[in-house]
């Protein structure tokens, strides 16, 4: 009796034993020494693997990161308050990071863009695109097939009426779309960069026209309406000089075509008249003559002409203006 | 003992395939079957943890189970060895091979409690094999699961470019896919050996 009891005890118990004792010596033995930073790294990281720092993953990222063949805010995802863990755990400072987000030079949807052919084949913009440039008219437009959805791990991106939207709220600029489209019409911009033009047909005015409503023409509209030398016509595109545009939207609202997208909300400027010195430089400042007031009385913003570019509030220097 | 052996690996990777016809596995072979690449990784893992596990399973089986008169414990012990041993490879080839490590490390772990590395084991206890035929009949099943996998892969991958109605995306299509191999794999019982 006792043995039938013993027997399964003792040999099962023993060959617990033996695993144990040599899985320990294993772990003893084969130990390979791991730079503690990198799991406590990793845990920083939001860990989608989604490769836009362009490392095969979080952990290799991390790894990388530790042998200093990646920058600390290489992590396009986490963004500034990430690389602030991870410059803590390394000891070193995070330079800031500008947050991007993925937009789309693209507007030309089903009504708007005529369609040279019907495209039934693989599902996927890539090959589509191999057929003569895309069913699209237009060689330089969306093919709206959702590559870029496809690879999104974020579920930023949906396909409206033929045409790629991203979500800017979920986008985290991780770039995987812009990779990914094979017309190259996914860019990375800086979100606070508002105003953008949303097409990149090279094409002439005329040609653009005869198949899509909402291409840019090249008439140069835009380049005279900027006050600020931000916006120029360059083959036969309106390109934006980020480092130069105010975000005034003064193109948004001249394109003919109505292409350019401009900030969602224009805030006015209000002078606070109690700090106000009348200095005058608000108002020698703004370019559209939208401030009023003479040398040391208080000045006003005349509410008609403010675009909301903001150009007083940054040269005030009493800090008295604010956008409303 | 060669005609034998022969019959015991085209048995094991075609007519009795562990995926196909057995439904051993089942979980890896949906779960990693997205792309080629990572099921043949997903395969070569799986036959390397299956050689080793048929081959010590056996022993314990015969040097311990049996003259201890306790063979009603053989899942139990087996399914201890396996996981051990899993661990115990891991252990070393992190040590002595990073690049393998790299390519297998992912699915080391996953295969610790994969069914179909149990089920080869009590299979060859079951077929009363010796220790040649189990490491044998062991590499051959684990084979047959790579060519399953990798096959199935390579449909899954034509199916992210097809025009899938929306009811039948992502799992369903990929189960109906299964189905239809395992029925193709059927007209493999015809084969006599």
């Amino acid at each position: 009796m006792i043995d039938k009891i013993l027997a399964p005890v003792l040999s099962l118990g023993g060959m617990g034993l033996a695993f144990g004792s040599l899985l320990a010596y294993a772990s003893q033995k084969f130990a390979v020494e791991v730079d503690e930073r990198i799991p406590r790294i990793t845990e920083a990281l939001p860990g989608a693997n989604c490769g836009g720092c362009g490392f095969a993953g979080c952990a290799a990222f991390a790894a990388a990161v530790v042998e200093g063949k990646a920058p600390v805010n290489g992590c396009p995802v986490g963004g500034a308050s990430c690389a602030a863990v991870i410059a803590d755990i390394m000891g070193v400072t995070a330079e800031k990071m500008e947050k991007k987000v993925a937009r789309v030079l693209c507007r030309g949807t089903k009504d708007k863009a005529k369609e040279k052919y019907e495209y039934y084949g693989i599902d996927d913009c890539v090959a589509a695109s191999k057929l003569w440039g895309g069913s699209k008219g237009c060689s330089y437009g969306c093919t709206g097939l959702g590559t870029c959805v496809k690879v999104c791990m974020f579920d930023a991106i949906e396909i409206v009426d033929g045409i790629a939207v991203i979500d800017p709220e979920k986008c985290t600029a991780c770039g995987r779309c812009a990779k990914a489209c094979p017309k190259n019409i996914i860019e990375l911009m800086p979100a606070s960069q508002q105003t953008w033009v949303r097409c990149k047909s090279r094409d002439m005015g005329k040609v653009v026209k005869s198949y899509c409503q909402v291409g840019c023409i090249g008439c140069k509209i835009c380049e005279k309406a900027c006050k600020f030398d931000a916006i120029h016509v360059i083959d036969n595109i309106a390109v934006i000089d980020a480092s130069k545009c105010v975000n005034c939207s003064q193109c948004v609202v001249k394109c003919p075509t109505k292409i350019i997208q401009g900030k969602t909300e224009i805030k006015k400027a209000y002078i606070n008249e109690d700090a106000c010195i009348g200095c005058t430089i608000c108002k020698k400042q703004c370019k559209f003559d939208a401030i009023e007031g003479e040398l040391k009385s208080k000045h006003r913003v005349i509410e008609d002409k403010c675009v909301g570019c903001e150009q007083c509030v940054i040269k005030c220097p009493r800090k008295c203006i604010e956008m409303r | 003992m060669i005609r034998e052996l022969i019959a015991i690996v085209l048995g094991a990777i075609l007519i009795e395939n562990f995926v196909l016809v057995k439904f051993l596995g089942i979980c890896p072979f949906l779960g990693v079957s997205k792309k080629v690449e990572t099921a043949i990784g997903m395969g070569m893992a799986v036959t390397f943890v299956m050689a080793l596990a048929s081959m010590i399973t056996w022993l314990v089986q015969t040097f311990i189970l049996v003259p201890f008169n306790i063979e009603y414990l053989q899942t139990i012990a087996f399914i201890l060895v396996i996981a051990a041993l899993v661990q115990f490879v891991e252990m070393v080839i992190q040590k002595i091979s990073p690049t393998l490590y790299q390519a297998l490390g992912v699915y080391l772990p996953l295969i610790t409690t994969n069914c179909a590395v149990l089920g080869v084991a009590i299979l060859n206890i079951q077929k009363e094999y010796n220790f040649i035929s189990s490491l044998f009949n062991g590499t051959a099943a684990a084979l047959g699961f790579t060519l399953a996998i990798v096959l199935f892969a390579g449909v899954r991958e034509r199916l992210e470019l097809s025009n899938i109605p929306k009811a039948l995306q992502g799992f369903p299509i990929a189960l109906i896919t299964a189905a239809l191999l395992s029925i193709a794999f059927l007209g493999f019982q015809g084969l006599k050996l």
